[in-house]
Formats: C-alpha cells, structure tokens, sequence
C-alpha cells in the first residue's frame, strides 16, 4: 500500500506522483479513461505489471501490439480459419473483447492514426480504459491527441529508478461528497491561468480530488485533494506559465531535479503559503509540475529554433506521407508489389461454385483461385512536398522586401491544401534564427507567425541556413520532399557564435551550403537586394542551386518564380 | 456511461441552434462545428440524437427502411412487421476505408456459398439518423468526397467489387474540425449547410457549471437524465412543431430581396449560401413558433449560413464572421 505513511509525501516527487496516479487511475480506471506513461525501463514495467493485476482482478486487460490493424481490432471474419475449416470463422475484435476493462498500448508515440481514432470511440463509449506506453525521446514524438485528450494522467517516469512502492487494490472506495461550489471555481480559474483550454480535464480534476480523499478514507474533499488533482492533472498539460510576462524577465523555474529541495522544505512553505487565496495555492502546485519541455518551447520561442519543435506539426501526418494502402488492383505480386490476399479472394469468390463444379470438386473446403483473381496492395505514393521559407530579416535587406516575402509564404499557403503542399518559416536576424511557422497547411496559424516578423539587425545567414537545413532534414526522415526557398541578399556579417565577422561568416556560410549541397537537397537562391548581387549568386553556386535575381519582387513573381523552379525538378 | 442530455449542455448556443436548424429541415444539409478538443461537440451531436424519437423501421431491414418506402430498399424488403429503434448516430472513425463507408462485398457469404451479396457500409447505418465525423480535416480526401456526395443526393451508389447497388441514405452529416490543424478545401465547405465556431467557455461560472453537471451525470446517469426529461421533452416537442410547422412558414418577397443582397455584399460563393441561408431562416421562424419569415431570423442565420462561404482573402485579417456582421450593418440599420 503506498502512502499509507502521512499525507504529505516526501519521496521523490517524480515517481510518488506517477504511483499516485496509478493508483487514482486504478480506483476507476474508466472515470479517468487511462494513463500515460512516458519513459521506457524495468521501472516501468513493474508498474504496468502492478496496474494490469490491480484492474485484471475483474475486468479484462488486454495488450494490444503496435502492429495491430483496424481490421484486428474491430474484428471480423477469420480468414485462415474459414479457409481451413470450409464455414465462415468469425473473430471478435480485440476492443470487443477488451470492453469493461483496459488495453495497454506499447509504444503508443508511434501508433497509427487510424487505430488511435479507433479506440479513442471506443473510450467514448465509457467502457474502456487505456494505457499507454510512450516510448518517446524527442519533445515531439508522442501518442496520439486524441488519445491523450481522453486520458487524465500524463506521467512521466523517464527518469526514475526505483518504483518504491506498490499499488494497493481498493475493496471499494468510500463515499466522497462531490466538490463544493468553490473548489469547482478554483479548479476553473486555476485551468484558466495555466491555459488549458478544453473542458475534459477540469472534470478529470474533479474527479481526481475526489478519489484522492477517497484514497485517504476522506468523507469530503480538501486543500491536499485539491492540489493533488492540480498538480496531476493540469502540470502536464499547462501551455503557459502562470504570469508570463513576470517570469520571462526572472531566471526560469528549477529543473525538474532540483525539486528534491522543493520537497523537503515544503513544510516551510505551508506555513508561508497557508495566508494565501487557495487559487494562489494551486496555481503554485502545478507550476511545480510543469515538464520540461514547456520551458523548451518557451525558450525556442526567445532564443531560436528548437530541435524538437521541427516536427512537431507534421507530425500529424506521419502515416499519411509514409504511404497509405489505397486498396489493390489487379495484378501478379512480386517485384516488391505484396499480395492483397482479402481482395484476391474477394475476387476469387463469386466464382467458387462453377470452379468446383467445373474441377469435380464437390467438397467445400478449397478455394479455387486463377491467375485473374490475383490483386496486389497498391500504396499511395503521396510524396508530401514542404517548402522552407528561410527569409533575411536584417536590415540590408530592405524591409518592404520582407513584406513580400510574408506575401509570398502567404500566397503559397493559401495553394497548400490544394497542392497538399506545407509551408515552414525560417527567419533570421541579429544574432539569432528562430522558427516562425513549423511545417504546416493552416491559414490561420501562419498569419498568426507572418504577422509577428520583426526586422533589422545583422546577417547571420550561416545561422539560417542551419535551421533551414535541420527543417529539411526532419521533413525527409518524415517522408517529404522539403525545397529550401532562401530569401536573402546574401551577405553575411555575423558569425554563428554572434561575433561580427564578415569574412569568418562567409566562411562559415559557404561550409555549411555546401554541406547542403552535399546532401542533395533542393535549395532556391531569390536575390531580394535592390540590385541583383555577387554574394547571392556565389551562395546559390555553393548550394548547387538556382538563382533568381528578384530586383522588383512582388509576391505574385515570386510564387511563379519558385513554382516553374519546381515544375523544371519534375519534368 | 449514459448519454448526457441535450438541454442539459452547458452555454454552445449557437451550435445547439445549429443542430436544431438542420434536425428541422434535412435539406440544410449538414453542420460542420469548428473548434478545440473538448468543447462539447460530439456531445452535442450524439445528445440531439439521442433526444429525437425513435422510428418507424422495417423489421430485419439492413437499411433503416421506412415502412412505407420499402420499394426503396435493394434487399427484398417485405416484411410487414415494423419495429422502432432509436435515430442512428454513426461516429465515423478517422482512417476509414471506402469499403467500411460505402458497404462492399459480403466475403463471408461469397466463400461460403459463392453468392454475391452486399454488405451495407456506415452510409446505410446512418440512414435517417446523424453522421458524425470527427476531425473532418484529417480524413482521407477520396473518403470525404464521396461521403459528401451522398450527403448531398441521399443516395448511396455502389458500383465496385462486381456489385451495383443503390440504397437510400439521408442522414445530417455533422463534422467538426479545427482550423489550426489543417484547413479543408472550400468545395468541401461549401457542401455543409451550415457552419459554427464554438470556443471553449471562457467564463468560469460556465465551466463550474458544467463541472457540477458532468459529476452529478457520472454519479446517477439515470437521475441526472430524469432530472433533464422534462427539458429534453420540451426539445423534442419544439422539433416535431417546427418540423410540422415548415411548410406554413411564409417568405415575404423583401426577404428574399434581403438574402440575395446580403450574400451579395459580403462575396459569398455560389447559389448555395442563399439556399441554405433561405432555409435555415425558415427553419428558424419555424422553431420559434412564428407563421412568417422575418429579418430577425435573417440576421441570425447568415454567419451560420455564410461564413465558411466567404472567399479567403489570405492578406485579409478580417474574420468572415465580422465581415458578415459589417455588411448586416451596412444593408439592414
């Protein structure tokens, strides 16, 4: 039994917390709708073994693996088994069989959209609890949206060692009163601040309060459910700081290590704390709680571009552009084309009664099968393309040139979801390059990006090429032909460390352009001087790419401008 | 988990309108709802379903067959027994192939007896009830665009795996999406009847208020549902009036006048948004209990109507909903 000890837990805040979850989420797994557990590890596995007994005592667990399909989750007719048995076998889906209890979903971050929509119906239907195992590294690989928007704990234990504790299995939990009318508007105004728009949650909170004075054999609610429920439920979910604007100017929150400290002066703290409004109280729990990669963002939004954030978006599409089966058609398999058993036999069957007729084959256990019938997989070879957009900020290059480069990006945007091209923004200036807009098709959240473009300052093309360059590369890893459109005038002034070297960082330009030659990427050169220059020209002879003097751009040329580019790389 | 009540939905006016519009009239044809996760849509849509009253179908039918359209149904469909089973709600589920949409080939009926039979898809599931697509944004194009053809002829047509099939298949398509993750295409757009915006509830006493009402459903489904029975009936009724009442509803000639020259100020694309703001303005009145169309209903209708119509002018900052509400201004005060 964990916690059985005092109310205020000073273990290790990580792991209690992960244990506490699991153990809410045990009391009603289907209240809570599941949890996620991040970081892979003996540590992990232990606490999965300890949920998957605690909610198997009645109600089934199944694992569902990474590689199931719809069909075998939906269930349907057994082919090999009607095959071999000559009757129609049916085969219940594994969601079917799972209904009342729980699935455990391995590596969850990479699992498909389709099977993820799937299952998150069958959550809807209220009877089904999930939990999934996130195997992912980066900020941006993680389970599906949908699954994690029905799911009230997001816990991460990457970094634990040790479980130190165990799950205990209620017999049945103790009435709680419901939240009174106050706490409700606390839980309200505490998601309100932290930026947690959906409404799904605050109810997860509610109920999270609940079970946890239930948990402590409470009658009624109060401060510790509270901030038990805060600190659960909304931490991971927090998009924004409480007090943004303060805090930016301070040193960021400790990382997440240094919390041990936090912990154990948390009697202090009580003390200080006890005069305070409770929504202050709260607010306090959960920025305690905030991960990590929170402040990441934050912090790629003021200092540049983000490793992490590259894919982030795209993401969405991952299964879309590795090809998706789009039925079969008919034909012989081999030379890489797999058979499409299903529609082989498909085709094979209205003939069957003739064919056995015809072999004096009276009996019903072959399937008479011809050449004609054979149908092979066909995939869509929807080769996404992205084009990278790295624009020159500085002051050299006049900023009503950056005007049409906002229209241009604008322009191509609005042909995106017709061409199911995306868009990234790149810009650099100063000392910095920062990721304006990361791959997308959205309209809306482009204009947001365009509209906040500041201009003036150095040249650190070195440092945009870069970013461009690690945009392109994820985009490929992904499945997509990125283009790399660079809008500059080609002179570089400042170095990637910041220092104001105009040879040095023509030095490092050329490196690095030349890297992008290397590696076969498309890169475009538009020339936005007043007078086409020999910089840009000589940077466009580095990357092995076009150059497009653009003396008199407007964004309409250069659209057509970068469209006949691509349409010369098809033909 | 039951079902949570219609009326029992906390604020999200204008979606419930909306839903009631095109409950009243089919021929608006389908509601997209724009907006974050968690705002309540999809219990909206499946609430307003669960609240129609059941209907008249003809025993083991596969389609939904009304009894007295059984001349309808591709299946020998004679039987004279009629049951009545709730209004169909289909979630269609992200990632759904063609086969499981359209219907296809029975596999099991072909290898057992090598007959050719059809399989009815979810069209033929959501026939006389709701569609429900989830993140409409993301779904396959070649998915969306066949479903909007039916949505739009109320026929499903089958011609594929050897078969030919037609069945009937009306249902009010609800989709919902959100713009940050993707746009959809404008013809796409344009086949939804009408669109709305919901927004989380920014106002806490509303998220209170729902909280309250999401504890007490989780505790007592049932006495939560009795509780909103009266309220639930109360809709139904104002349906089932309206939808009797909708041939009465007079259009005078000046709004007719009206609707042209509004669709025509704000640049709306196409025949449709007249239609469909002609209709859904009819429905209106029809809901409220009154005999005539009047500007009022007008004036409330058209962003619903109109605003996902509206050409995108991508250097444009103004929203289509501010840009209907200008020229509302400009034309009527």
């Amino acid at each position: 039994m964990i916690l059985t000890q005092d109310r205020t837990d000073t273990r290790e805040p990580d792991i209690s917390d992960t244990l506490l979850a699991a153990q809410l989420f045990l009391q009603s797994p289907h209240a809570f709708g599941g949890i996620c557990l991040r970081g892979y590890g003996p540590v992990r596995d232990e606490l999965v073994a300890q949920l998957q007994t605690g909610i198997a005592k009645n109600r089934p667990v199944i694992k569902i693996p990474a590689s199931a399909d719809s069909e075998r989750l939906l269930g349907g007719i057994d082919l090999t088994a009607t095959l071999a048995q000559g009757r129609s076998v049916h085969r219940r889906g594994l969601l079917t069989e799972a209904a009342g209890g729980a699935v455990i979903l391995p590596m969850a971050e990479r699992m498909a959209e389709d099977v993820a929509a799937h299952i998150a119906q069958a959550m809807d239907m209220g009877d089904l609890a999930v939990i999934l195992l996130d195997d992912g590294i980066e900020a941006d690989e993680a389970p599906p949206k949908v699954l994690m928007e029905r799911i009230a704990f997001h816990c991460n234990m990457s970094a634990a060692r040790e479980l130190g504790g165990e799950l205990s299995i209620m017999p049945a939990a103790p009435k709680v009163r419901p939240l009174t009318k106050k706490q409700r508007h606390d839980l309200a105004a505490t998601a309100a601040v932290l930026g947690i728009v959906s409404v799904r949650p605050l109810l997860f909170a509610q109920n999270a309060a609940r079970a946890h004075a239930a948990l402590y054999g409470q009658a009624k609610t109060d401060e510790v459910d509270m901030q038990a429920a805060v600190r659960l439920i909304f931490g991971p979910r927090a998009t924004q700081l409480p007090n943004a604007q303060e805090d930016l100017e301070e040193p960021p929150p400790p990382p997440p290590e240094d919390r041990s400290d936090n912990d154990t002066s948390d009697a202090d703290d009580e003390e200080s704390t006890q005069n305070m409004p409770p929504e202050d109280m709260l607010l306090e729990a959960a920025a305690a709680a905030i991960p990590p990669h929170i402040l990441e963002q934050i912090d790629g939004q003021m200092h540049g571009i983000s490793k992490g954030q590259a894919g982030r978006s795209g993401q969405k599409q991952k299964s879309a552009q590795r090809g998706r089966p789009l039925g079969s058609r008919p034909g012989i398999p081999g030379h890489g084309r797999k058979l499409a058993l299903i529609d082989t036999l498909r085709a094979a069957a209205p003939w069957q009664t003739i064919r056995r007729q015809a072999a004096g084959d009276p009996g019903r256990s072959t399937v008479h099968i011809r050449k004609s019938d054979l149908h092979v997989r066909h995939y869509e070879q929807r080769r996404e393309s992205l084009t990278i957009f790295a624009v020159d900020a500085s002051g050299s290059s006049a900023l009503a040139r950056l005007a049409e480069a906002k229209g241009a990006v604008e322009l191509m945007l609005a042909e995106a979801y017709v061409k199911r091209a995306q868009v990234a923004l790149v810009a650099f200036r100063q000392a910095e390059a920062s990721l304006l807009l990361p791959p997308t098709r959205s309209l809306t959240r482009a204009r947001r990006a365009l509209s906040a473009l500041p201009g003036g300052g150095g040249t650190p093309l070195a440092l945009g090429l870069l970013a461009a360059r690690g945009l392109a590369e994820a985009a490929l890893k992904r499945g997509q032909t990125p283009t790399i459109v660079l809008l500059t005038d080609g002179k570089a002034n400042v170095m990637m460390d910041g220092s104001a070297d105009r040879k040095g960082a023509m030095e490092e330009v050329q490196q690095i352009a030349q890297g992008i030659a290397a590696q076969g990427l498309n890169a475009i050169t538009l020339d936005i001087s007043p007078r086409p220059r020999a910089e840009a020209a000589q940077l466009a002879d580095w990357l092995r790419g076009k150059y497009l003097p653009l003396p008199r751009a407007n964004s309409a040329a250069m659209v057509q401008a970068i469209e006949s580019v691509n349409e010369g790389q098809k033909a | 988990m039951g079902i949570f009540p219609f009326s029992a939905i906390v604020g999200q006016d204008e979606m419930k309108l909306a839903l009631l519009v095109a409950a009243v009239d089919a021929r608006i044809g389908g509601v997209m709802i724009f907006g974050d996760r968690g705002t309540g849509k999809s219990t909206a849509a499946r609430a307003l379903a669960a609240t129609l009253p059941p209907i008249r179908v003809v025993e083991n039918c596969r389609f939904n067959c009304e009894p007295e359209a059984q001349q309808d149904c591709p299946d020998p469909c004679t039987s004279k027994r009629v049951r009545k089973m709730a209004v169909p709600f289909v979630d269609l589920p992200l990632g759904s192939t063609e086969d499981r949409v359209l219907g296809t080939l029975d596999l099991e009926r072909a290898l057992a007896h090598g007959e050719k039979h059809f399989e009815p898809g979810l069209l033929a599931k959501a026939h006389r009830g709701f569609l429900y697509i989830d993140e409409i944004n993301l779904l396959e194009d070649h998915v969306v665009d066949l479903l909007l053809d039916v949505a739009a002829s109320g026929e499903n047509l089958v011609e594929r795996d050897g078969l030919s099939i037609r069945h009937p298949a009306r249902f009010v398509l609800i989709g919902s999406g959100n713009p940050e993750e993707g746009e959809l295409r404008p013809q796409l757009l344009d086949r939804f009847g009408l669109s709305v915006e919901v927004r989380t509830p920014e106002a806490i006493e509303e998220r209170v208020e729902i909280m309250r009402r999401c504890d007490a459903q989780e505790r007592s489904a049932v006495k939560f549902a009795a509780k909103w029975k009266s309220a639930d009936g109360k809709v139904l009724r104002q349906i089932a009036r309206a939808k009797k009442a909708l041939a009465n509803v007079k259009t005078p000639a000046q709004i007719l006048k009206d609707t042209a020259a509004l669709c025509k100020t704000v640049g709306a694309d196409g025949l449709r948004g007249e239609l469909t703001l002609m209709r859904g303005a009819r429905a209106l009145a029809a809901l409220q209990g009154d005999d005539k169309v009047t500007r009022a209903h007008l004036t409330q209708m058209a962003p619903l109507s109109l605003r996902h119509r509206l050409r995108r002018d991508v250097l444009d900052e103004t929203g289509s909903t501010v840009r209907i509400e200008l020229a509302i201004k400009e034309l009527f005060s």
